[in-house]
């Protein structure tokens, strides 16, 4: 049954009778770093190997599933994530990253066919608690999008537009000082402070997106999620977001969801694999792509599967 | 032969030319094997072929129905007796009206003589001959352009350019009928609103608080004295479609609102197709809804708080039409926050907006310019209702902001001027022309700095 999934997505045509002749090879060679994977674990057992537990964990996801209407998009996903740490999802498309990172905001809440099982805990408190207001939540949880999406507003008020409706401002000096903060820590303050009344989609794709992060920041958020935020930059601007993210994740935590290896490598401290719904390998960034202990996993970094 | 039997013979023939074309075009290159050594596809051939047959012919056909009229009068008349060539134009033209009627078999106006009964045959005659060449005329030219073009089919004809350099032609034709209508109703309700003007001064007009349409027929007549001021019509238009504005933009709004955001998609299926059933109520029936049954009820209503109101309001009128334009704005509206990207919803809620913070603060802002472009529309459409101010304003010229009173707008005076035994080129007549023309300026206005509004924004936000 599996393996029929499997060939959908797959793009090369050497994989699926590979997997299907050799299951369990890798792993078996070092079973000292996954003491929780069964030996004779199969190819998509929905176990995870590698270490989905870290040192100073902030968020836990425990068994989490998300349904959208009859379709079963994340499947027991368990991780951990760390206070000052940058994690990278990475997976081939559909395999359900995007959606494990809007789970931890609940941003799936808007969507009416969706439901979530299981339990995710920030800072020891379930997020999904009766008392636990998604919005309240999405204020500590903030997020980055694909697309830069400023809103139709200047850039000022862009950025002021979370500290106000959030009340952080007592008047109109603190929001400037929030407002300025923010964007020179976005990287972006040099280049707008004598424009800050212009729209913010006159800026340039790169600037949006640096944009978008600042307006992130201004909320002080604990956990920054991002969903792909520089698959529509070009490479200058994309090697901007990721200084920033070094220094971000001096204070926040940051998750990064994206479909460049090399930019996982470069950002991340860890990394997990999803592969269709499961969570298939959770590992310190360099061991994942230099040794990685899943079949499914080595496949993907090394391109076999797209 | 009768012009439809002409015509599906020339639909027929440039059918079949249609397939000699393809086959001759295939045939030159040896066979539908070969199809790749011609510059175009086949069929770009037939349709050559078919145009060549079928265009020329159609002209002509259009030419000769233009012409044939006025040819045959004017032979016909050549053919009377000296005694009828001398009427005045208008007797003339009541005598050939009368040769008409009798070739056709009509009642005629008067007594049948010999002379009249000869020209009807003439004219008869006339007219038969007139088929019978023109069907010649018509099939020799299909024939004859067909013809040219098969012989010009080449293996390096470029068939398909030619063919779509016609069918460019023929889209350009009919985006222009729209727009050369518009033009030519735009100039003929200008020049009869010159004429009313050359009765009428255009300040008077304008300016005058005195509408009452009257003008003498004799000049002794009692109440000879008329006024063409139009302010009361404009203020009274203005007047109902602030009443309906003020019902229909809230209430649309927050529908549109409601249905685009907070809505269960079941709510949303059923709740959308009823309000366009609303849509699709005819006027007349808001109409006889509002004279008949809000109408009243505003004046129970009005005087139960002791208020003095007529019995044709303005605010029944108003409320009536509000209601009307309700689904328009709600529409609109729900379509411009529909195209509201989702990015921009997300982005407000993973701020930590509430759901009415995302709407009033970021998605409302980002439909704005649709929103407004679909009010100033809805504006229009309120400015120009009549059937239900007919019924439920009232006929009554007040100069008044009082939605209590009766008011008249410019176009129930429009239809009260023009359903009258009054000449043509009397002022009073006339005077619905001016009107007319006012009112079109008034939209033409509104609907251009809708377009404004809706482009600055729509450069600011994209």
């Amino acid at each position: 049954m599996k393996m029929t999934a499997m060939t959908d997505v797959t793009t090369d045509n050497q994989t699926p009778p590979t997997l299907t002749e050799e299951p369990a090879a890798a792993p078996v060679a070092e079973p000292i770093q996954m003491p929780q994977v069964p030996e004779q674990e199969t190819e998509l057992s929905g176990e995870t190997v590698g270490n989905i537990h870290c040192e100073n964990p902030f968020m836990i996801a425990n068994d989490v599933n998300v349904y959208y209407g009859d379709n079963h998009a994340i499947k027991n996903v368990s991780l951990e994530i760390g206070k000052k740490e940058v994690i990278a999802l990475i997976g081939p498309s559909g395999c359900g990253k995007s959606t494990f990172l809007r789970c931890l905001n609940r941003m799936n809440d808007t969507i009416e066919t969706a439901r979530v099982t299981g339990q995710i805990t920030l800072d020891g408190k379930d997020i999904h608690r009766k008392e636990q207001d998604p919005v309240a939540l999405r204020a500590r949880v903030g997020m980055v999008f694909q697309k830069p999406n400023p809103f139709p507003k200047s850039i000022y008020d862009n950025v002021a537009y979370g500290p106000r409706i959030h009340g952080l401002a007592a008047d109109r000096a603190e929001l400037d000082d929030i407002v300025h903060t923010s964007l020179e820590r976005a990287g972006l303050l040099k280049e707008v402070k004598d424009r800050l009344d212009e729209p913010g989609t006159s800026l340039s794709g790169g600037q949006q997106q640096r944009l978008c992060i600042a307006r992130t920041i201004a909320v002080n958020p604990e956990v920054i999620l991002m969903d792909e935020p520089c698959s529509a930059l070009d490479p200058i601007a994309t090697a901007r977001i990721e200084d920033l993210m070094d220094e971000l994740c001096e204070d926040y935590a940051i998750v990064i969801v994206t479909h460049s290896m090399q930019q996982a490598a470069r950002v991340s401290r860890r990394v997990a694999y999803f592969h269709l719904g499961l969570l298939v390998e959770v590992d310190e960034t360099d061991r994942i792509f230099t040794n990685p202990q899943h079949r499914l996993t080595e496949d993907y970094i090394t391109g076999r599967i797209g | 032969m009768q012009s439809t039997t002409l015509i599906l013979l020339l639909g027929f023939m440039a059918t079949a030319a249609f397939y000699f074309g393809r086959g001759r075009s295939l045939s030159l290159v040896g066979g539908p094997g070969h199809g790749t050594a011609l510059h175009s596809l086949p069929g770009y051939y037939g349709y050559y072929v078919a145009i060549w047959v079928a265009i020329p012919a159609l002209a002509l056909l259009l030419l000769w129905v233009m012409v044939e009229p006025k040819l045959i009068v004017t032979l016909v008349v050549s053919g009377l007796p000296e005694a009828y060539r001398d009427l005045s134009p208008g007797e003339l033209n009541l005598l050939i009206n009368n040769i008409q009627n009798l070739a056709s078999g009509d009642v005629v106006s008067v007594a049948v003589d010999e002379t009249l009964q000869a020209a009807a045959n003439q004219f008869n005659q006339y007219a038969a001959q007139s088929r019978q060449i023109l069907a010649v005329l018509a099939l020799g030219f299909a024939g004859l352009g067909g013809a040219i073009a098969w012989r010009r089919i080449h293996p390096d004809l470029r068939a398909r350019n030619r063919v779509e350099r016609v069918i460019r032609w023929f889209l350009i034709a009919a985006s222009s009928i729209a727009i050369f209508t518009t033009v030519g109703i735009v100039l003929s309700v200008l020049f009869e609103a010159i004429r009313f003007f050359q009765k009428v001064p255009i300040t008077e007009f304008l300016f005058g608080l005195n509408w009452s349409p009257q003008m003498a027929i004799r000049a002794d007549q009692v109440g000879s004295s008329g006024s063409f001021g139009a302010v009361p019509l404009f203020t009274g238009t203005l007047l109902v479609t602030a009443i309906a504005m003020v019902v229909a933009v809230p209430v649309g709004l927050m529908t549109a609102i409601y249905l685009a955001e907070y809505s269960s998609a079941r709510v949303r299926a059923t709740a959308k197709p009823l309000l366009e059933v609303l849509a699709g109520i005819p006027t007349v029936v808001y109409g006889f809804f509002a004279a008949l049954t809000v109408a009243p009820w505003v004046r129970q209503a009005g005087e139960s708080v002791g208020l003095e109101v007529a019995s044709e309001s303005a605010l029944a009128a108003g409320l009536v039409m509000g209601i009307m334009i309700i689904p328009l704005v709600s529409s609109l509206s729900d379509d411009a926050i529909n195209a509201v990207p989702t990015a921009m919803r997300d982005g407000a809620l993973g701020l930590g907006s509430t759901r009415s913070e995302t709407m009033t603060k970021v998605i409302l802002p980002a439909a704005l310019p649709g929103i407004v472009g679909g009010i100033l529309l809805a504006v229009s459409r309120a400015i120009g209702e009549t059937m239900i101010v007919v019924m439920a304003a009232g006929l009554a010229a007040n100069l008044t902001a009082n939605p209590f009173e009766a008011v008249t707008t410019v176009t129930v005076q429009i239809v009260t001027l023009l359903v009258g035994d009054q000449e043509f080129d009397s002022a009073k007549t006339l005077a619905a022309f001016a009107l007319g023309l006012m009112l079109f300026v008034v939209t033409l206005f509104l609907n251009v700095i809708g377009l404004n509004v809706v482009r600055k924004y729509r450069e600011q936000y994209d």
